[in-house]
């Protein structure tokens, strides 16, 4: 059956902001989908509020619209592009659970639009526990025995362990593990609160048990195939986003296998997806061989990302091939071309996915793993054996030395208790071998120089040359989907040791090397794939073969369509050295992948490899800070005061010359990590137990505004992309702050002295490529604060936000064109547009959830609207904090503030919200003639008396306005911004962010949607719509 | 352990590390890309005087049972692994004999014999004892595949029956006939007979139905056997497998020839024309039926266009090429058996 043509057009829904649960691998699959359905002829609309997006670039669709994705974002696409069809099962839980929104509320019937890839009643036999539980019971399947529960009362005879489940959440959200009946009953409530339809599970424990999961894919003929098995080695219990997995299967018989697969087969059609893949989740008892069926997702998951990166298999793109009309056996093997996508693949290699976590961010919060999911990305290793593709992914984590995450030692006693015998065996063989000191067999266990070296009481530059000696070096071999059965041109490589060279494709053309950003961690996410991507596009079509290195199985950098070869390796110097050993390439792209690959940098110019565009040495300079300073000084540019010191005592006399507040940070760090601000010696002695060697003092320049600059420099000339403003006073760092471009502070004197810094930055610097620019402005002052002569966090929200390609523009600068040749069109943003960062506070009880100098977002999304007040209220609402229009506000402020919250709570007041503060925020409001309502800290509280805890708990609040005061005193403003955070209250941690949303509640204004391509047509040919807010087009 | 080698026929040579029985084993390398089922395989009957290479990377992960054996030994001649995965795996290859190297480049192995063909080969088990030329000699003077009528050596001495069942009676003849074939039967609630390759077809037509098993080599030298196939068509229902459904061509009128590798895996899609529904097959086969022009396949691989099913409704005859017991392998095609014992029951 060929492809619907009853269908014009089709909306692909994305899943908005990176959280934890939902990453880059719904950019993967939505990417793939919309190839695919353009392709085939298709008018494509994509929604998606996430800017930092390969799926929402102009380029990907017909209409892209940056909206958020809640209902009245995405239908008031639909109603504006009338498609006829919508496609919900690309976009992860997000998507899924806006379909269903859409089509109860009648939305969808209203205009027309069929739902493709799964029916509404599918979604709800998958999604909902009872129908799901009938269903697969209806199959002679068994699911873990269980209660749902909507009510705390309705806990009646649980049998104990049991773990919660809450309906319709991401990643397991809100879920956990009980032993006791208190324990049972907090985690229900919090269950209930998370589930948006307030239902929860509670099911019989399985913990122990082992864990399976099958990629199925159906289409509407009935025929089923299964992609790929995935076993997890942390047993149930471990949700399996935190899990260590395998692929394929490693410990299951032929039949106990086929009993799963039938399982599977059975699930999927009792269910009905008909077009397209699902997951099907699995605990086995491993003696008895006892089968539950745990979940099923009927759309693309995380799982089938990895399946897909796993096996050469592209599941998005079966998938949405299959929603308009094809059939398995219709669909060509992408990497063989013969055999059709009803061959199910077989692997003759191994492939082990590793979790990356985040605790160190989140000081306080319980680092124990359990059924909610806490990783925030994920890196995966390829080997021809267990031992092979488990160190290589496990090497892949680019872990600081100071992590102690899980998996860190491989001793017995440090394994996971449940793990079955056979890995426990094989990790210990590979002990062995590494002890054993063959180096031939070490290698090709999997062993890096880097763990050898260690091992054998040397360095891994000794190994290397030992390596040298005996001509040991790794080889390639290819993923093919068919373990070599039929000739496939595929471009998708791993390396191995020990085996025939295996070559792949190659036009003659020369290469350059682009090296990714590996595993998503907080500072360096899916901007830097993003960015990555965008390299390998230009640089082919600037006639280079471009080459990719990356490990992470998300991101749409490891699809091997988006390069001419993809090597999926650890980015290490060892495997990244490899491969340009084989590449040969003319130059290693580096300004792409966040620190990744620039940590790696000189050890690739020191292996005589030319780094494309901006030298390491500026890199050097820049994070060289008595180098840069001098450099500031020569240009006559000013930065605040600062020095470098090793020592506590070092370091008091210093801030005594500085003066205080002083910013401390070390160099050459992620996200703000280990950054602090000290007020006053206690703090600052405090500060420096907690790190080591030398650290960078700055005066923190109080009640500054904070701009940060993207630029392009062809090593002369400079171009000002865009000028951006935080929201929140320097002291929040970049990445968490609220983002605003055009800056609407900016007054055209400091504009000019913005660009004039910068202009002469770029130069003098070395930069050819991106450059950006923090600064702060103070007292018409303007600071630099550092320099980053490499793509920053924001280039894709401003490459949207201008609608010029900058990381296309920088390709074309390192590959040798001038910015005079690029010609590029001066950036005039149509609209404003706010960039909003999402926090994954929710998932880590115990730590405060509030805004400071260390980075601890996960995602961001992008809102744009005429004026600032409607696209901040847009941007709030795409992050999943909609800000309230009426109500209860509770504000309590810290000293320091107590001035400036004044007319925050005037402006509130005079919007009708009913203001309630504690004491001293109260006093002051009060003498200020505002009228409200006090009540008691938790600290003070007398027996029975209500407290603002309580108030927030019971729903009784819209709105917390709560900014902290200092670290000690944490307990009150604590416990408030948690329960607001359980409550799902907006919480607003800054007074600037405060003043902002209220602008935003008293302005914002209904706006209909534009999209990207109409916005950057109207920025051709319209000014900015407030010459207040020119400041981006001075260029 | 020693160090062994693999030597094909055109002089390549695979090192490897021996795990199995130290001995030299002769036969025909091909490779199978089933993921699972190792125990299965070797003991298929249909691996007669072949040395099978596992394309899946880890071989004895899970240990060795006797219930997922497919006859009472091994038919393998050698193991070729690129990891052995457990010892007990290793253990039962030394005791029945067979030669196991592992440690083998098998991708590179897989390679040679998909842009070479299936060829003649020594799996060796201790480089010490033979030296690559020696072998290479030996497995020159080997016969070919091609040719080779290999069922007199798997099929059984004498008729037994195999269970007792109160649905229709089923004959099987065994030219090497799996075990997954009959007990897949049997739980049908059949009353399942095995028979020898010499059978005549008068004891056989008494059954409801007869059910033409697997086995090993080249169908065309069996010359007797189709003689015997030819005297069932029209008197009986027929059910052909793997090499049964080869003879059934034979019977019919068709040839049969020689794929240059042969399938075997447990992935390969086969199409069945009259549902247009995939099936996805556990196969195990380095022969194929010629197409003709007057008969068109039911089902057709979707991997390479060959036949993989027929059926001649005028003879209650139909044959899969395919392996519908599994074993190892997907349950896909479980109800081709399953509605062949429900026609022949609902026949009589």
């Amino acid at each position: 059956m060929p492809a619907r043509r009853d269908l014009e057009s089709v909306c692909v829904i994305g899943s908005g902001p990176i959280v934890i649960g939902q990453a880059c691998e719904f950019d993967y699959a939505g990417c793939q989908a919309l190839k695919v359905l353009r392709e085939e002829g298709y008018r494509t609309i994509v929604v998606n509020s996430n800017p930092a997006t390969i799926m929402t670039d102009p380029g990907f669709a017909d209409r892209t619209y940056i909206e958020p994705l809640d209902l009245e974002g995405v239908a008031s696409v639909l109603e504006r592009e009338q498609p006829d069809a919508l496609l919900p099962t690309l976009g992860g839980q997000t998507a899924l659970n806006l379909a269903v929104a859409l089509a109860e509320g009648g939305i969808l019937d209203e205009l027309g639009v069929e739902l493709i890839g799964a029916p509404v009643e599918v979604i709800r036999r998958a999604e909902d526990r009872e129908q799901f539980r009938a269903a697969v019971r209806g199959c002679g399947l068994d699911v873990p025995a269980s209660t749902i529960v909507t009510a705390l009362d309705e806990l009646g005879c649980v049998a104990l362990p049991a773990v919660v489940r809450p309906a319709f959440t991401l990643g397991g959200h809100g879920g956990g593990f009980a032993e006791t009946f208190e324990a049972l009953a907090q985690q229900v409530e919090r269950g209930l609160l998370e589930s948006p339809i307030r239902q929860v599970l509670v099911e019989e424990s399985l913990r122990g048990w082992d864990e399976f999961e099958l990629e199925v894919i159906r289409d509407r003929i009935d025929n089923v195939v299964v992609v790929c098995s995935i076993e997890n080695l942390d047993p149930m219990g471990v949700h399996t986003g935190d899990s260590v997995t395998v692929a394929p299967q490693m410990t299951l018989s032929d039949e106990a296998y086929q009993e799963l697969r039938d399982a599977a087969v059975a699930v999927i059609r009792a269910v009905g997806v008909e077009t397209g893949g699902s997951n099907i989740q699995f605990a086995r008892q491993r003696e008895t061989g006892e089968l539950r069926v745990i979940e099923m997702n009927p759309r693309v998951s995380r799982s089938s990302a990895l399946a897909s990166k796993a096996t050469g298999y592209p599941i998005a793109k079966v998938a949405a091939k299959l929603a308009v009309g094809y059939t398995l056996s219709e669909i060509p093997n992408d990497l063989t071309k013969t055999t059709p996508a009803s061959f199910e693949p077989t692997l003759d290699y191994v492939v082990v996915k590793f979790p990356r976590f985040a605790f160190e961010k989140f000081s306080g919060a319980d680092r124990a793993l359990g059924t909610q999911m806490k990783s925030v990305g994920e890196a995966m290793g390829i080997g021809r054996t267990f031992s092979e593709a488990f160190l290589k992914a496990r090497d892949s984590r680019e872990l600081d030395a100071v992590d102690a995450a899980p998996w860190s030692r491989l001793d017995d006693d440090s394994l996971p208790e449940g793990l079955h015998p056979w890995f426990r065996e094989q990790i210990a063989l590979s002990r062995e071998v590494l002890a054993a000191g063959d180096l031939f067999r070490a290698k090709r266990a999997g062993w890096s120089d880097h763990a050898i070296g260690a091992a054998w009481e040397t360095d891994e530059h000794a190994i290397k040359r030992r390596r040298d000696e005996l001509g040991l070096r790794p080889v390639y071999r290819r993923v093919d989907s068919c373990a070599g059965e039929v000739e496939a041109g595929s471009t998708y490589l791993y390396s191995t040791w020990g085996e025939e060279e295996e070559t792949a494709p190659s036009s003659g053309r020369p290469r350059v090397v682009i090296l990714g950003s590996g595993p998503n961690r907080i500072g360096q996410g899916i901007e830097f794939d993003y960015c990555c991507v965008h390299a390998a596009q230009t640089f082919r079509a600037l006639g280079f073969e471009a080459v990719m290195v990356n490990c992470n199985p998300e991101t749409v950098s490891t699809d091997y369509d988006t390069s001419d070869r993809l090597y999926f390796e650890p980015l290490t110097p060892e495997k990244v050295l490899a491969v340009c050993d084989r590449e040969k390439p003319v130059g290693v792209v580096t300004q792409f992948g966040g620190q990744t690959p620039l940590r790696l940098a000189r050890a690739i110019e020191d292996a005589g490899y030319p780094i494309l565009g901006t030298p390491h040495s500026a890199i050097d300079l820049a994070e060289d800070r008595q180098r840069f300073g001098s450099l500031v000084e020569q240009l006559g540019v000013r930065c605040p005061p600062w020095a470098i010191v090793s020592t506590t005592d070092e370091a008091l006399v210093a801030a005594g010359g500085i003066g205080y507040p002083v910013l401390l940070r070390p160099s050459y760090v992620l996200g703000g990590r280990a950054m602090r601000i000290c007020y006053d010696d206690l703090q600052l002695d405090e500060a420096m137990q907690a790190v080591h060697g030398p650290v960078l003092l700055d005066r923190f320049i109080e009640h500054a505004i904070e701009l940060d600059v993207d630029a392009l420099c062809d090593g002369e000339e400079v171009y000002i992309a865009a000028v951006m403003q935080h929201v929140e006073e320097a002291g929040v760092h970049s990445g968490d702050s609220t983002c605003v471009l055009p800056a609407p502070a900016l007054t055209l004197s400091a504009a000019l002295e913005v660009e004039h810094i910068v202009k002469r930055l770029g130069p003098a610097l070395g930069v050819v490529g991106l450059l950006n620019v923090q600064l702060a402005l103070a007292d018409s002052t303007v600071y630099v604060l550092e320099a980053n002569p490499r793509a920053s966090r924001t280039v894709p929200f401003a490459s949207k936000a201008i609608g010029v390609n900058l990381v296309d523009a920088a390709c074309r600068l390192a590959a040798g064109r001038t910015l005079r040749d690029l010609d590029l069109p001066a950036p005039r943003p149509a609209q404003v547009s706010v960039k909003a960062a999402v926090l994954p506070f929710a998932r880590f009880p115990g730590a405060d959830p509030v805004l400071g100098p260390e980075m601890r977002s996960t995602g961001e999304v992008m809102a744009s609207a005429a004026d600032l007040p409607t696209a901040l209220a847009k941007a709030e609402r795409a992050a999943g904090r909609p800000l309230p229009t009426s109500g209860t506000v509770f504000l309590s402020v810290r000293d320091e503030d107590k001035l400036a919250v004044v007319p925050i709570a005037a402006a509130l007041a005079g919007l009708d919200f009913d203001l309630v503060a504690t004491e001293g925020t109260a006093r002051t409001l009060r003498a200020a003639g505002l009228e409200l309502t006090e009540m008691a800290k938790v600290a003070d509280a007398l027996e029975g008396e209500e407290t603002v805890v309580d108030l927030v708990r019971r729903g009784h609040c819209d709105l917390v306005v709560n900014t902290p005061q200092g670290r000690g005193a944490r307990a009150d403003g604590y416990l408030i911004r948690e329960a607001a955070l359980v409550a799902r209250v907006p919480c607003v941690t800054t007074i600037s962010g405060a003043a902002a949303a209220v602008h935003a509640i008293a302005s914002a204004r209904a706006e209909s949607a534009l999209s990207l391509q109409e916005r950057i047509q109207r920025g051709g040919t319209h000014g900015s719509p407030d010459p207040l807010l020119r400041v981006g087009d001075t260029s | 352990m020693s160090d062994g080698y693999l030597v094909l026929e055109d002089g390549t040579v695979f090192h490897g590390r021996s795990v199995g029985a130290e001995d030299v084993a002769f036969g025909e390398a091909v490779f199978t890309t089933a993921m699972s089922g190792y125990q299965e395989t070797v003991t298929d009957p249909s691996y007669a005087e072949q040395i099978v290479c596992f394309t899946a990377p880890m071989i004895g992960n899970y240990g060795v049972a006797e219930e997922r054996e497919e006859s009472s030994r091994p038919h393998a001649t050698g193991v070729v692994m690129r990891q052995l995965g457990g010892h007990a795996w290793a253990e039962w290859l030394r005791s029945h004999g067979i030669v196991g190297l592992d440690e083998v480049d098998t991708r590179a192995l897989v390679l040679r014999v998909r842009d070479g063909g299936s060829m003649r080969a020594a799996a060796v088990a201790d480089e010490e004892e033979l030296t690559v030329a020696d072998a290479l000699e030996q497995v020159r003077a080997q016969p070919p595949m091609a040719g080779q009528a290999l069922v007199a050596a798997v099929s059984t001495p004498e008729p037994y029956v195999f269970s007792n069942g109160s649905g229709p009676r089923i004959a099987v003849v065994d030219y090497g006939a799996k075990g997954s074939i009959l007990r897949r039967l049997a739980r049908t609630g059949a009353a399942v007979s095995v028979f020898p390759h010499t059978s005549p077809a008068e004891p056989l037509v008494d059954f409801d139905g007869v059910v033409l098993s697997n086995g090993p080599g080249d169908p065309e030298p069996l010359e007797n056997e189709v003689e015997t196939v030819r005297g069932l068509l029209g008197r009986v229902p027929i059910l052909g497998i793997c090499l049964g459904h080869q003879l059934l061509g034979l019977a019919t009128g068709h040839r049969t020839y020689k794929l240059p590798f042969g399938h075997r895996g447990a992935n390969h899609p086969v199409l069945d024309r009259r549902s247009d529904r995939v099936l996805v097959t556990s196969q195990n086969h380095g022969f194929a039926v010629q197409p003709s022009d007057t008969k068109e396949a039911t089902h057709v691989s979707l991997y390479d266009g060959t036949v993989e099913g027929l059926d001649f409704p005028g003879l209650r005859a139909r044959s899969v090429q395919f392996h519908p017991e599994a074993g190892p392998g997907p349950h896909d095609a479980w109800p081709i058996l399953d509605e062949f014992v429900r026609e022949v029951a609902d026949a009589g």
